[in-house]
């Protein structure tokens, strides 16, 4: 019942491509803590085969975390097979190495296992937090999964039974749903597909295609492992290279252009709200004016001043949720936004939505900016909190900009930012080839 | 198979944390939990301010009042609270439940005297008639919202049919027809019947400078101690049934593919031993990922979630079974569910499964409370209904503590009796 729910919608649907924003400064640190303590060295390790090891010791907590991420994404499916990247993932964790499937859960249970594991576009991504103790076994365990699991003929229809249930679900979901088709929409077929597939093709997946996926995408090249918390890089480096030294390595994932389409689709539903999407492209993380087109969007979304969630939201009281942000894929990125609203206020919600959007650049106000700045700020140092938090931001740096990105540079990039910049940026690239997607009762007029 | 000696020898660390209190003028309780090696400090004013705390024609007004909190007082105006926030960086927000209202945030450590001013100030609001107006239509966007989400409004109906439709059963956000009834002046006279120093924690966690925040706290709340005492409202006549409430167990939504079955039976309460036990169980038998209704039916794809669960509440509980699955496996599934909840009335786990639970949970409940954020909500609510701190190693010996005997007479005293059960969906 919060007053202020962040955006489900977009969490779920770009936010878990990693993390693509986490930036800010520490210089204004007033805890007690040394600021040696708060930017501790990032080491890189790069093994023989290909695989790349990135650790942050964070010796101020009891915690540890790791994600082990490669090239065996969504991308890589072809589209008769389309969701065989998300059933691999579920195959390789129904028993591996010495652990049959229950095995497995209960040795990870018993090491204090906060797992998670996930196909996106462009990788798959399997990783924990757990005390910090229990680390070195916890890799093992992974080590079996990923290069040793026995992949049971005998529970493939146990798994696509699962992937049915999930696409089931989410097309109950009208948010969710907007969502997935507008993303389909700006990145076309094979970079906008979800992981679950569709009923059609998940029929068609045999234990042979599953076992081709594993045995083509499976493999060290590519791959990182990133690590943070209260470890010791050598030990951590130590054992990486002999649960992942030997790791085969295969060529380099093919990368994929995106095909948009952009205009206008509206699903017809009787729903208690309409359901508005909308994306346009912009630069992906990595690009050097990435962050000042980002500030740009702070300024439209982030945060309770922020102008969307003021104009739209608490101004004229059309909507609950109102938001937008940034997601990127290497080579294509975009702004994804939400409204729901009821019927019959969804053209004025659109419309001034829409309106806000492509005014960003009036009357921009140093202030804006400023109050994003210390929103990123304390967001940087409190992730100094959080293990889990901070490798999984070391690995959507890696994955985008192909390194890990200390802290204090990121912090300087930041505070270099100017309202100047921000203009610029959004003036000579004015928000344009809109998407829409409505879900409602009747269509909207979308004048684009 | 891993020992199970990891987890354990964190708990032995010291916490390194100070639990401080004090009791101003007003009736208003401040406590924290200080840990000055934290990056963050949390503050949040807990108000006994809750659904069950509203007679019918108020029906929602915990909620909308919340809202209304963001939208002006004496000082500030609507846009000032929010942009402050915002120049507060961190996270802040506002929730309200059954039982409370919370209105949290967590900054830098520098910011504490700048938060604990806004915070406090933003709970003597203006109430200004036009930012209802408007606020009103936010809310009844919020209500159409888990119209259309899952389980489509499936858990409020179980609260209504278990609890009744007043007390613990009332809806959090209210029906559209007692939203749109309502009037600011109604608000008002809530606000001063619930608002006051008695009702009242401010709770503290992380790096927080806790005399400073008594002296502040006292001075800008000293002026609560005037605020009215308005007429409580006549009690309810439980004859009928409050305005936009319907007692069927059945939610329709026919374009959904799925059924979403809720059953909902008794718990221990927040105040009971038991209720470690009862989590155990509830692990044991509903855990995502690895519990006995994983391995019968989200393992083999016959379920979308398989889970259960107590859910605590000052002087009550209730015991929660979750189901979502394709509606031609809803009867088989709904057979397994019974008979594995029955093998557990049944048979206590042995040992082995019991550990397995208990190293999964003590783990992530230590790993949770790293972020002060994340204790502050355990710390307020507990000393809001109960006037007890309970600190980390408390709660982790009460968790290692549960038997096999223990789970065997939870298992006996809420897994037993058939719930009561709501459908949405297909």
């Amino acid at each position: 019942m919060l007053l202020l729910a962040a955006p489900p919608v977009l969490i779920l649907f770009l936010l878990r491509q990693f993390r693509l924003l986490r930036l800010g400064k520490t210089t204004h640190m007033t805890t007690p803590l040394a600021s040696s303590d708060i930017q501790s060295e990032i080491v890189l390790h790069r093994m023989s085969n290909g695989m790349t090891v990135i650790v942050q010791p964070m010796p101020w907590l009891r915690s540890a975390a790791f994600t082990l991420s490669f090239p065996a994404g969504i991308c890589q499916e072809s589209a008769d097979r389309a969701g065989i990247a998300s059933m691999t993932c579920e195959m390789v964790q129904r028993g591996a190495g010495s652990y049959s499937s229950r095995d497995l859960v209960a040795a990870q249970d018993n090491l204090g296992l906060d797992r998670n594991s996930g196909v996106l576009t462009n990788v798959v991504s399997y990783g924990a937090a757990m005390p910090a103790e229990s680390f070195d076994q916890a890799l093992g365990v992974y080590a079996d999964i990923l290069r040793r699991p026995h992949l049971p003929a005998d529970q493939l229809d146990d798994a696509r039974m699962m992937m049915m249930q999930e696409l089931r679900a989410i097309e109950d979901e009208p948010s969710h749903r907007v969502m997935r088709r507008i993303r389909q929409m700006r990145y076309g077929d094979r970079l906008g597909r979800g992981p679950q597939g569709t009923m059609e093709s998940l029929q068609t997946i045999s234990q042979d295609d599953v076992r081709e996926f594993f045995q083509t995408y499976y493999q060290a090249n590519g791959a990182v492992l990133t690590v943070a918390g209260n470890v010791q890089p050598k030990q951590i480096i130590a054992t990486a290279e002999a649960e992942f030294g030997d790791w085969k390595s295969g060529d380099k994932a093919v990368q994929y252009e995106a095909e948009s389409c952009p205009g206008y689709d509206s699903i017809e539903m009787e729903t208690s709200q309409t359901h508005i999407a909308f994306g346009f492209p912009c630069i992906p993380y990595g690009h050097e004016r990435y962050f000042k087109m980002r500030a740009g969007i702070g300024i439209l979304s982030d945060g309770m001043s922020s102008r969307l969630f003021d104009r739209v939201r608490e101004q004229r009281g059309l909507c609950y949720t109102v938001s937008a942000s940034c997601h990127s894929l290497p080579n294509a990125a975009t702004v994804f936004g939400y409204a729901g609203t009821t019927p019959e206020r969804a053209q004025e919600t659109l419309d001034v939505t829409l309106h806000e959007v492509k005014h960003l650049v009036d009357d921009l106000q140093q202030s804006e900016l400023d109050r994003w700045k210390v929103r990123i700020e304390s967001a940087l140092v409190m992730e100094q909190e959080s293990s889990a938090s901070r490798a999984s931001s070391l690995a959507s740096d890696f994955f985008q900009l192909g390194r890990p990105l200390e802290t204090k540079a990121l912090s300087e990039l930041i505070e270099a930012i100017t309202l100047k910049d921000v203009q610029e940026y959004w003036t000579e690239n004015p928000p344009q080839d809109f998407h829409v997607v409505t879900l409602g009762p009747q269509p909207l007029t979308v004048n684009l | 198979m891993s020992n199970t000696a990891n987890v354990s020898i964190l708990t032995d660390l010291p916490s390194g944390k100070e639990f401080r209190q004090a009791k101003l003028s007003n009736g208003l309780q401040v406590v924290a939990e200080v840990d000055p090696r934290s990056y963050s400090m949390s503050l949040g004013y807990f108000v006994r301010a809750g659904a069950r705390n509203e007679r019918d024609p108020q029906s929602g007004l915990s909620h909308f009042l919340e809202h209304m909190m963001f939208k002006g007082t004496a000082r500030r105006s609507a846009a000032d609270v929010n942009r402050e926030l915002d120049e507060l960086g961190g996270n802040s927000n506002a929730y309200t439940s059954e039982e409370q209202t919370v209105y949290y945030a967590t900054v830098l450590p520098k910011f504490q005297d700048r938060i604990v001013d806004l915070l406090s100030d933003m709970l003597s609001p203006t109430l200004d008639a036009q930012e209802f107006e408007t606020e009103r239509q936010v809310i009844l966007e919020e209500i159409a919202k888990y119209e259309d989400q899952p389980p489509f409004g499936g858990f409020e109906r179980a609260f209504e049919i278990h609890f009744g439709p007043r007390g613990l059963g009332r809806r959090v956000l209210g029906t559209n027809e007692s939203i749109k009834a309502m009037t600011a002046q109604q608000m008002r006279d809530y606000f001063y019947q619930r608002y006051r120093g008695e009702n009242i924690v401010v709770a503290a966690s992380g790096n927080v400078d806790f005399d400073g925040l008594v002296a502040q706290v006292e001075s800008m709340t000293a002026h609560w101690a005037d605020r009215p005492q308005p007429t409580a409202l006549p009690e309810d006549d439980p004859n009928t049934l409050p305005d936009g409430v319907e007692l069927t167990p059945t939610v329709d939504s026919p374009d959904a593919n799925q059924t979403y079955w809720i059953g909902i039976g008794d718990g221990p309460s927040a105040a009971d031993p038991d209720r470690h036990a009862a989590r155990m169980l509830g692990s044991i038998l509903g855990d995502e990922g690895s519990s006995r209704l994983f391995w019968e039916l989200i393992d083999t794809g016959r379920a979308e979630v398989a889970t259960c669960w107590p859910q605590e509440f000052s002087d009550q509980g209730a015991w929660f079974t979750y189901l979502i699955c394709d509606p031609q496996n809803l009867a088989s599934n709904l057979q397994s569910i019974r008979t594995l909840s029955d093998q557990l009335v049944q048979a206590a786990p042995n040992e082995k499964e019991l550990q397995q639970a208990i190293n999964k949970n003590t783990a992530s409940y230590i790993m949770h409370s790293e972020r002060p954020g994340n204790r502050l909500f355990g710390l307020g609510s507990r000393y809001l209904m109960h006037g007890e701190y309970l600190d980390l190693d408390q709660t982790i010996s009460g968790m290692r503590g549960v038997t096999t005997d223990a789970i065997a007479r939870v298992a006996k005293k809420y897994l037993a009796a058939t719930p009561s059960a709501v459908q949405a969906g297909n």
